[in-house]
C-alpha cells in the first residue's frame, strides 16, 4: 500500500506535529499568564500588613496539567476526520442505532414509570428521598413544559420561570383574597400563565435568535421585579405565607374526625400528605407528557415542529406563524402555571426569591442536556441534575464548578443532548427515528 | 406586447419593486392562463425571484396590482394579503430556488404540514382533536390519502418514513412540489425546479408538471433556465431582463425573437445565429 492509499482510507486522521507544537506553546504561555498571576502568588496577612507568598510549584503543576490536557485533546479528539465530531458511520447503521435507541427507550420509559409509581412505598424511601422525588418530578414537569417551546417550536425561552412564578402567585393570591381551593385554582393558574404566555408572545413575534433570548430573559426578570415591588398586593420581598395546603379532593390531611387518616381508617401520619403531594406532581407531570404527545400528533404540534425547521416554508404553506408561536408560548406557559401552583401549595410560602434567572437556566439546561424535543431525555437529565445537586450538597463551594464541568463534557460528548433522535409524529409503514443531524434547532441556538 | 389570454388565473399589472436605488421589477404586466404552463425566463438577476416574492406576498410591491381569479368568479388582490393567506385563501402555492423542506421531519410529515389548514379546522382548532374525536380521525385519514397520492405521483412512497433531509437532491425538489400541491392550489409557482437535476430527473419533472396541468387542472408559473424544458413544455413564455419585460408569447414567437436571445444569453448579434441553431436543436431533441 502506498502512502496515498493509507491517507485515503483514513481521511484526516493525521496530525501536523508542527501545528500541534505551536498550539501547545501558545497554550502554555496563556496558562502561565493566567495562573502565573493568580496562583503563583498569594497574599497572606502578616504583621504590619500583607505579605506575598510564592507558590511556584502549584502553578507549575496546573500549567503542566493544562498543556497535557490540550495534548490529549489533540490526540484523541481533534485528530478525527475533519467535519465529523463522531466517527463516520454508514447511513443504514446510523438508522438502526436510532431504531435501537427508540426500542430501548420504550422499555426504559415503562420501567421508569413503574419505579415512579412504587417509589413512595419502597422500604428505603424516607421523608428526605420523597421530598427529593417531588423536587425531581417538579423539574421533569417544567422541563416537559419548556420542551414544547424550545424543543418542538424551537423558540429559545430564557424566562420560563416567569410562568412558574405566575402560577404560584395566582394560586397564593386567589386563595388569599377569594378563599378559593387548590382544585379550583389549579386550572385558573394554568389559564393565567397561558394568557401571560400570549402577552410575552406578541413582542417577540418578529424576533429571532439572540434577540428572542434576550427579550424572554428580560420578561422573566420583569415579572420577578414586579412581584418584588408590588408590596401591598404580593407582599414584596416578604412573600406570601399561609398558603392553604392541598386537600385530598376536599378531605384535609389532619388528625380530626373528618381528616384523611380517620376516614380511610389509617393511623395518622404526617407522611400521608407528602405521599399525596408526590402522586399529585406525578399525575401533573404525566398529564403534561400525555398532552404534549397528543399535541405532537395533531396539526398544531406538527406546525410547531415545522416552525422550528423552517418558518418561511411554513408561511408558504398557509400556516399563520403568529398563532403557531403564540400557541407554543401559551401551552408551555400553562404547564409552568400548573407546576407553579403545585409549588405554592407544597411550600405554603412563596417569595420572588424562588423565581430567579438561575431557575430558568436550570430548566433550560435540563431540556438541552436531555436532548431537545425528547421527553425521556428530560427525565434522565432532571434526575441527573437535581440528584447530582443533592449528592454534591456537601461540597457546597465546588458544586457549581462540578456542574459546569459536567455540562461542558456532555456537550462535547453529545452536542445534541443525551437522547437526540426525533420520533416522527405519523408514519406510513414503519416508525423510523430521525437522526439528530437532520433536525433543526430553531431560533437562537 | 402582451399575449392575449382569455381565462387567466393570475394577472399582474404594472408591477414595480424597488430596493433602495434598484428597480428590480420595472412596470411588469403579464397574464398566466388557467391550466397553462407559463415560463418566466431571463438572465440571472433579472428579477424573476423578486416577481415570485411579490406574487406570494413575501415582498410588498412598490406599485402594481396582482390578482388571482378562481373558476367560481372569486377574485383576490394578492398585494393586499398577508403572505400566509395567499396559499390558504387565494390558493397560490410556491416552491423556493433554494429548497426549503422541513428536513428533520419525514416525507409524510412534510406533506401533512402542507394540509395544515383543513386539518386544523377538522381538529376543531385542536380542542376536538385532543380528545380523539372521530371527525378528526376521518380528516387525518383523508389527508394521508392525499399525501399518498402525491407520493405515488412523485415516486416517493418507498421513502415516506425517511427524513426529508436524507433524500437525494432530485427527490427533495419533487417533494417540495408534492408538498405545495397538498395545499390544493389553483396556481403553482416553481422557482427553478430543474436546477441541479440530471437529465433523467429533469425528464421526470417535465412529466410531473404536465400531469399537474392536465389532471389536476392547476396553472403553473415556472422560472427556468433550461431551454429544453422551457421550449418543451410551456404554453406561454414571459422574458425579463433587468426587471423589464422584453418579450411575451408562445415558444415559437420567443424562439425567433433576437432581443430575447441577446439578452438571455448575453451574446453579440453575430453569435445569435449559432445560438438560435442550438435552441432549434434543443427543441427538436
Ligand atoms: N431583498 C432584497 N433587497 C435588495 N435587493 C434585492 C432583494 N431581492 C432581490 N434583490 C435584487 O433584485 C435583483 C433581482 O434579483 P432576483 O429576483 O433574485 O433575480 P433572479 O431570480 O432573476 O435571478 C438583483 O439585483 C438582486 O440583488
Ligand atoms: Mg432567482
Amino acid at each position: 500500500m502506498t502512502d496515498e492509499t493509507i491517507k485515503e482510507a483514513n481521511p484526516g486522521w493525521h496530525l501536523d506535529a508542527g501545528k500541534v507544537a505551536k498550539d501547545l506553546v501558545v497554550t502554555a504561555l496563556l496558562a502561565t499568564a493566567i495562573f502565573g498571576s493568580t496562583i503563583a502568588y498569594k497574599t497572606v496577612s502578616a504583621e504590619g500588613g500583607l505579605a506575598l507568598e510564592t507558590r511556584y510549584d502549584i502553578a507549575f503543576y496546573i500549567i503542566a496539567a493544562v498543556v497535557v490536557g490540550r495534548l490529549i485533546l489533540w490526540l484523541a479528539v481533534w485528530s478525527r476526520p475533519s467535519g465529523h465530531r463522531s466517527p463516520v458511520m454508514p447511513a443504514n447503521m446510523k438508522a438502526s442505532i436510532a431504531f435501537l435507541t427508540t426500542k430501548i427507550g420504550k422499555g426504559f420509559a415503562t420501567t421508569m414509570l413503574l419505579i415512579a409509581l412504587v417509589f413512595p412505598f419502597l422500604p428505603f424511601t424516607d421523608r428526605y428521598l420523597l421530598d427529593l422525588g417531588i423536587l425531581v418530578l417538579t423539574y421533569v414537569m417544567l422541563g416537559w413544559g419548556l420542551n414544547i417551546v424550545v424543543g418542538l417550536a424551537g423558540l429559545l425561552d430564557l424566562g420560563y420561570v416567569a410562568f412558574y412564578a405566575i402560577g404560584a402567585y395566582s394560586y397564593a393570591l386567589l386563595a388569599q383574597y377569594f378563599g378559593l381551593s387548590f382544585w379550583i385554582c389549579l386550572p385558573l393558574a394554568g389559564i393565567l400563565a397561558a394568557f401571560w404566555g400570549i402577552i410575552l408572545g406578541f413582542p417577540v413575534l418578529r424576533l429571532r435568535g439572540d434577540y428572542l433570548a434576550i427579550v424572554t430573559l428580560a420578561f422573566g426578570e420583569i415579572i420577578r421585579v414586579v412581584l418584588l415591588n408590588w408590596y401591598w398586593f404580593t407582599g414584596g420581598p416578604d412573600g406570601l405565607s399561609g398558603i392553604p395546603r392541598p386537600s385530598f379532593f376536599g378531605i384535609d390531611f389532619n388528625r380530626s374526625e373528618s381528616g384523611f387518616a380517620h376516614i380511610f381508617g389509617l393511623e395518622y401520619s404526617s407522611s400521608h400528605r407528602i405521599v399525596f403531594l408526590y402522586f399529585l406532581i406525578l399525575a401533573l407531570a404525566l398529564l403534561t407528557n400525555f398532552v404534549t404527545n397528543r399535541l405532537r400528533r395533531l396539526p398544531i404540534g406538527r406546525a410547531w415542529e415545522a416552525l422550528r425547521e423552517d418558518e418561511i416554508a411554513c408561511r408558504s404553506l398557509g400556516l399563520n406563524t403568529t398563532t403557531v408561536k403564540l400557541t407554543a408560548f401559551a401551552t408551555g406557559g400553562m404547564f409552568a402555571g400548573f407546576a407553579g401552583s403545585f409549588f405554592a401549595t407544597r411550600q405554603g410560602f412563596i417569595s420572588p426569591e424562588s423565581f430567579t434567572f438561575i431557575e430558568s437556566a436550570l430548566i433550560l439546561a435540563i431540556v438541552v442536556l436531555g436532548g431537545m424535543g425528547s421527553q425521556i431525555g428530560v427525565v434522565i437529565a432532571a434526575i441527573v441534575m437535581i440528584g447530582g445537586f443533592e449528592i454534591f450538597r456537601e461540597a457546597e463551594q465546588y458544586r457549581m464548578l462540578i456542574f459546569g464541568l459536567a455540562m461542558v463534557f456532555i456537550m462535547i460528548w453529545r452536542p445534541r443532548g443525551l437522547i437526540s433522535t426525533r420520533i416522527p409524529s405519523i408514519f406510513l409503514k414503519e416508525k423510523k427515528a430521525v437522526s439528530s443531524d437532520m433536525v433543526s434547532q430553531g431560533e437562537g441556538h | 406586447m402582451i399575449a392575449k389570454i382569455d381565462d387567466a388565473v393570475l394577472t399582474v399589472e404594472h408591477l414595480n419593486m424597488r430596493f433602495g436605488g434598484l428597480l428590480a421589477v420595472d412596470n411588469l404586466s403579464f397574464d398566466v392562463g388557467r391550466k397553462d404552463i407559463t415560463a418566466l425566463i431571463g438572465p440571472n438577476g433579472a428579477g424573476k425571484t423578486t416577481v415570485f416574492n411579490c406574487i406570494t406576498g413575501f415582498y410588498k410591491p412598490t406599485e402594481g396590482r396582482i390578482t388571482t381569479h378562481h373558476e367560481d368568479g372569486k377574485k383576490f388582490l394578492l398585494e393586499r394579503m398577508d403572505d400566509f393567506k395567499i396559499p390558504k385563501i387565494a390558493k397560490v402555492a410556491r416552491t423556493f430556488q433554494n429548497i426549503r423542506l422541513f428536513s428533520g421531519m419525514t416525507v409524510l410529515e412534510n406533506l401533512m404540514v402542507g394540509q395544515h389548514n383543513p386539518l386544523m379546522v377538522a381538529s376543531n382548532y385542536t380542542f376536538g382533536g385532543i380528545f380523539g374525536l372521530k371527525t378528526y380521525k376521518t380528516a387525518e385519514k383523508k389527508a394521508m390519502d392525499l399525501a399518498k397520492y402525491w407520493m405515488d405521483q412523485t415516486r416517493l412512497t418507498a421513502r415516506a418514513d425517511d427524513a426529508a433531509g436524507d433524500l437525494p437532491y432530485g427527490d427533495q425538489r419533487k417533494l417540495e412540489i408534492a408538498r405545495a400541491m397538498c395545499t390544493n392550489p389553483k396556481l403553482l409557482c416553481l422557482d427553478e425546479p430543474a436546477a441541479g437535476l440530471n437529465p433523467r430527473e429533469s425528464e421526470d419533472l417535465n412529466k410531473l408538471l404536465m400531469f399537474i396541468r392536465k389532471e389536476r387542472e392547476t396553472g403553473i408559473l415556472l422560472i427556468e433556465h433550461d431551454m429544453n424544458v422551457v421550449m418543451g413544455i410551456s404554453d406561454h413564455i414571459v422574458v425579463l431582463d433587468y426587471g423589464k419585460k422584453i418579450a411575451d408569447g408562445t415558444p415559437e414567437e420567443i424562439r425567433s425573437d433576437p432581443k430575447v436571445i441577446a439578452a438571455y444569453l448575453g451574446v453579440d448579434d453575430e453569435e445569435i445565429e449559432t445560438v438560435e441553431q442550438e435552441i432549434e436543436e434543443g427543441v427538436s431533441s
